[in-house]
């Protein structure tokens, strides 16, 4: 075997008996008093829903903590029972949806604060290898300004993409993996 | 520092990966995105990743053979190897989920329509752990090839899906592994859209006699070695 990176190659059609078997998209008990939920459709460059995605989010929790141990902040509390991963596929109507807490100001590089965020993963069938996006929150108009991410995007409307819409339910973030509404994708 | 973190960042990209758009694999056409990707500065926001990777496991989900009341049909085998991070240290501890066809080339899958037959005695689903030495081990039998439509006479070569989390959010990979020397890698659109030979060796696992149990099963050696480091050395902050 070469040394190297292993390459990513397509989840396929066929993975939500291993991978969607248990039901990963709530993140904390339905009766949280601070839960949001957050839905959102995925669409094909000819405007199509996609109905075979898998969506995967990580987050911090609402204090700015990452469950995990290269988060060093031990002054920052962690709640027990919040993991901040979650899991949801798409339904045949191509919509995804989790139910979580919106998370704290995270930093960012060099001493800077990143406007809340929750880091997206999106994988199906046709993408050789995941596809990356942030959602941000609408309510959170100055710190997404001066957010050292968002700020990297010179073209508004794709920064856009990146913002949740608030109509009143659900927060709603679509992704279009294609096309002129195209959402803001990442590499690393 | 500032020298270090432009290393790390150089280094972190897999250029092995396969771009988005890879016209022969057709779902790839209405599916690419085609706005430049953003380059994502590190932060603890991509550093950090999922506890999910070291959520506990079944006793029987590392055999998919033994899953149902009966023995599946099929070839026997054990696949082993090793999860590494960039810098060549194993991954402990980190889930590892694989699925599969069983061994006539059929997924238990609904929107699979493949006429060949399904076996009530193989689910095609498996996770583990990888143990202190970053190694994972299952038993299942060798899935068969199957056609899917994406040209004419299109099959697939026989391929185990792999899921693995490593240390960071940034470590996420999903891939697929293949049996050495399959006729159909240079018919297999998604095979080839790994453009560097080199790179798609790494897909092939090895046949290995020591893993081999005699009078029982065939074994296979598929390492998989995950992008970047880890990012903030764990110890420095105990």
């Amino acid at each position: 075997m070469s040394p190297g990176p292993t390459p990513s190659q397509t989840i396929g059609p066929f993975f939500h008996d291993a991978l969607l078997d248990r039901d990963r998209s709530e993140l904390i008990s339905p009766d949280h008093p601070e839960g949001i939920k957050i839905k959102g459709t995925i669409y094909d460059g000819a405007g199509e829903v996609v109905p075979d995605a898998m969506v995967e989010i990580w987050q911090a929790n609402r204090a700015g903590r990452y469950n995990h141990p290269a988060d060093y902040r031990k002054e920052l509390s962690l709640d027990e029972d919040f993991s901040g991963f979650g899991r949801s596929g798409t339904d045949a109507r191509g919509e995804f949806s989790f139910l979580t807490v919106k998370p704290g100001h995270v930093p960012g590089q060099e001493g800077s604060l990143q406007a809340p965020h929750i880091m997206v993963s999106v994988f199906a069938r046709g993408l050789l290898e995941r596809l990356v996006t942030r959602i941000y929150f609408p309510d959170e108009e100055e710190a997404n300004a001066v957010d050292p991410v968002l700020s990297l995007i010179e073209d508004q409307e794709l920064r856009r993409t990146l913002i949740a819409r608030d109509e009143g339910g659900p927060l709603r973030f679509d992704i279009h993996l294609q096309g002129d509404g195209q959402t803001a994708f990442f590499e690393f | 520092m500032a020298q270090r973190k432009g290393e790390e960042a150089a280094g972190y990209r897999c250029e092995d990966d396969p771009s988005y758009l890879y016209p022969d694999y057709v779902a790839t056409r209405l599916r690419a995105p085609k706005k430049p990707l953003i380059i994502l500065p590190r932060t603890l926001s991509d550093t950090t990743g999922p506890a999910y990777g070291r959520s506990p496991v079944g006793e029987l989900d590392d055999d998919l053979t033994r899953q149902h009341s009966g023995e599946p049909l099929g070839e026997r085998i054990i696949v082993t190897g090793l999860v590494l991070d960039g810098d060549g240290r194993p991954v402990r501890d980190s889930l590892v989920e694989i699925w599969q066809a069983n061994a006539a080339g059929r997924y238990t899958h609904h929107l699979d329509q493949h006429p060949a037959p399904l076996d009530p005695n193989f689910s095609g689903a498996g996770r583990c752990l990888t143990d202190g030495e970053g190694r994972y081990r299952f038993v299942t039998v060798k899935p068969g090839a199957y056609p899917w439509k994406n040209h004419d006479n299109a099959w697939r070569p026989a391929h185990i899906h792999f899921s693995l989390f490593g240390p960071a959010f940034r470590s996420r990979l999903i891939t697929q592994m293949y049996f050495p020397g399959d006729p159909l890698f240079e018919h297999d659109p998604i095979f080839q859209s790994v453009r560097d030979p080199k790179s798609r060796q790494r897909m092939i696992s090895t046949f290995d006699l020591e893993t081999t149990q005699p009078e029982w099963a065939l074994g296979y050696r598929f390492d998989i070695v995950l992008e970047g480091r880890e990012a903030t050395p764990i110890e420095n902050h105990r």
